[in-house]
């Protein structure tokens, strides 16, 4: 609704759409990233760090299913706890190198997705949300009464990335940031193929993109997958990262923060989401010299961020828009 | 071409079609006709595969369509134009026509399409990076012609294609329609504008509580004094 009073204020591109409309600002993000340890590389940090790379995986599974397709999800934490699950007890009980766990990870998240999407993607917005919500308790409860994960004090002494030892942070960090930058790539992709076309005309409108010859319940369905597979990877290098996992990692308050994130960064655009979930994730540490006061700002600062900046910090459209209606003229 | 017969479709405890039967044939333009809530949409959406029948028979080209998806309908070249246009504002009018052409794999083919429907539409090629939700209401709708035409429809079916637009652009908007049957395209047209319907349309039925009650060559039914009073009103 802001939007268009917004654009008519703005007179032609400004120099920060200039600059978002930039292809090689990704790059750039990839570079800050590769660099960062250089400049601060104590393990707390590096900790950090890995965390925030992992969130934005996170982020941008969630992103496929929220942004592109319009679906809400309240419960994405169930793939991420299905995908750290899945790869810690195939490399503690079976002693499977982590690595080699992906395939079934991946088997494992699309099943999820088929067995939570199967019956909830009939359900429209809100009843999806409400479902959603509650398969995301429902898995964290199976990890907390089943004796296979280990219930409430989960597993550990899951291997590192490459081998039993746990690898030197920094490797890891170089590790991580690199498989998400890839996972960050492909999703981009995806969300410009013809699949990521679909997504946009359910998410604008289910029915007219029905009566059109969009088959919609897959291609929600595609979605759901994608966003799962995403999220149980980035459960993988969780388990990687802390070697132990319990059903504490994977409540409600995380299924909503990475919500945020793609609120936050802006819904549908790749940019902003990886940019919110580096806000969201990194804000809470910044803060952390206001002791019990810092979830209290960060609070503050995300209701003002939202009056203040409505379409998130990197709205979908910005781009494209001023692309587009810049080159109208010419064609 | 097409021939519905006895069809009947519930909507919850409510019947929507009792037994309506209707034919269009090859090329030609049919105008449905009928109050609110007599069941016009509904016929569409029957045809489309959008609501299941209750019972009936839909054939195309001699062959029954009944129950099958959507987008299966489609590919067979029946395509719907629902009712109040629903283009999607927040994307372009290029973006929008795209979705038009999603069941097109082949590039060129889509690509042939979308310049044939520039060449009928051309205020939508002037608007083409545009978004969908900043054009005027005619524009909106010509966008949603344009977007069912890129699908490559034998029969276009278009609902209620004049709501809400100032009679000038009614008439813009029927000249389009016009044109497309012009060259082939058999269309369905359901229509509260019984006048300007009936006027380029060869024939028409009027519906009433979900069944045909009149059918008849268009020239017949705006003379029919039946239609007149209830429709076209006394002049």
């Amino acid at each position: 609704m802001t939007a268009v009073p917004d654009r008519a204020k703005r007179p032609g591109p400004t120099i920060v759409t200039r600059l978002m409309e930039n292809r090689h600002l990704g790059w750039a993000a990839l570079a800050v990233g590769l660099v960062a340890p250089f400049v601060i590389a104590t393990p707390y940090a590096m900790n950090i760090m890995t965390s925030a790379v992992i969130f934005v995986m996170l982020a941008v599974g969630l992103n496929i299913v929220v942004g592109y397709c319009g679906l809400l999800d309240l419960g994405f934490a169930a793939f991420f706890a299905v995908g750290a699950y899945t790869s810690g007890l195939l490399a503690t009980r079976l002693s499977w190198p982590l690595l080699a766990t992906v395939p079934a990870v991946i088997i494992a998240t699309a099943l999820a997705g088929v067995i939570i999407g199967g019956p909830t993607l009939r359900l429209r917005s809100d009843y999806l949300a409400i479902v959603t919500l509650g398969f995301g308790e429902i898995v964290r409860i199976i990890a907390n009464n089943l004796e296979v994960t280990g219930g409430p004090s989960g597993i550990y002494g899951i291997p590192g990335l490459f081998g039993a030892e746990a690898a030197d942070p920094v490797v890891f960090y170089y590790a991580a940031l690199v498989i998400v930058a890839v996972a960050v790539l492909l999703a981009a992709r995806l969300g410009r193929s013809r699949l990521g076309r679909a997504w946009r005309f359910v998410r604008e409108d289910e029915d007219a993109a029905e009566a059109m010859g969009v088959h919609t319940y897959r291609i929600k369905m595609a979605a759901y997958i994608a966003g799962a597979i995403w999220g149980g990877l980035a459960g993988v290098l969780f388990a990687a990262q802390l070697s132990a996992i319990s059903p504490a990692s994977f409540t409600f308050l995380q299924s909503a923060l990475v919500l945020m994130a793609v609120v936050l960064g802006g819904m549908g655009s790749t940019p902003g989401v990886v940019i919110g979930a580096v806000v969201i994730s990194l804000l809470p540490e910044i803060l952390r010299d206001l002791a019990d006061y810092r979830f209290f700002v960060f609070g503050v600062l995300l209701i003002v961020m939202m009056i203040v900046r409505p379409q998130g910090l990197w709205p979908h459209r910005s781009r494209e828009t001023a692309r587009t209606a810049a080159r109208s003229g010419e064609s | 071409m097409l021939e519905l017969t006895d069809l009947k479709v519930n909507y919850g405890g409510v019947t929507a079609l009792r037994g309506l039967s209707l034919t269009v044939r090859e090329g030609e333009t049919v105008a449905l006709l009928g109050n609110n809530g007599a069941g016009k949409t509904t016929t569409l959406s029957a045809i489309s595969g959008l609501v299941r029948l209750a019972g009936g028979d839909i054939k195309y080209q001699g062959e029954s369509v009944a129950g099958e998806p959507p987008p299966a309908i489609v590919a067979r070249g029946l395509v719907h134009v629902p009712e109040g246009r629903r283009i999607f504002s927040t994307l372009t009018v290029h973006e929008n026509l795209l979705l038009g052409g999603y069941l097109v794999r082949d590039g060129k083919e889509l690509a042939r399409r979308l310049e044939r429907v520039y060449e009928l539409l051309p205020r939508l090629a002037e608007r083409r990076g545009q978004e969908g939700g900043t054009l005027s209401g005619g524009e909106q709708q010509m966008l949603a012609i344009g977007r069912a035409l890129v699908a490559g429809p034998k029969l276009l079916m278009l609902d209620e294609p004049s709501m809400g637009l100032a009679p000038l652009v009614v008439a813009a908007v029927m000249e389009v329609i016009h044109d497309i049957s012009a060259e082939g395209t058999a269309v369905l047209l359901v229509e509260q504008n019984a006048r300007a319907a009936l006027e380029i349309a060869q024939r028409g039925y009027v519906i009433e509580n979900g069944r045909c009650t009149l059918e008849g060559p268009a020239a017949e039914l705006s003379a029919d004094p039946r239609v007149v009073e209830a429709y076209l009103g006394k002049v």
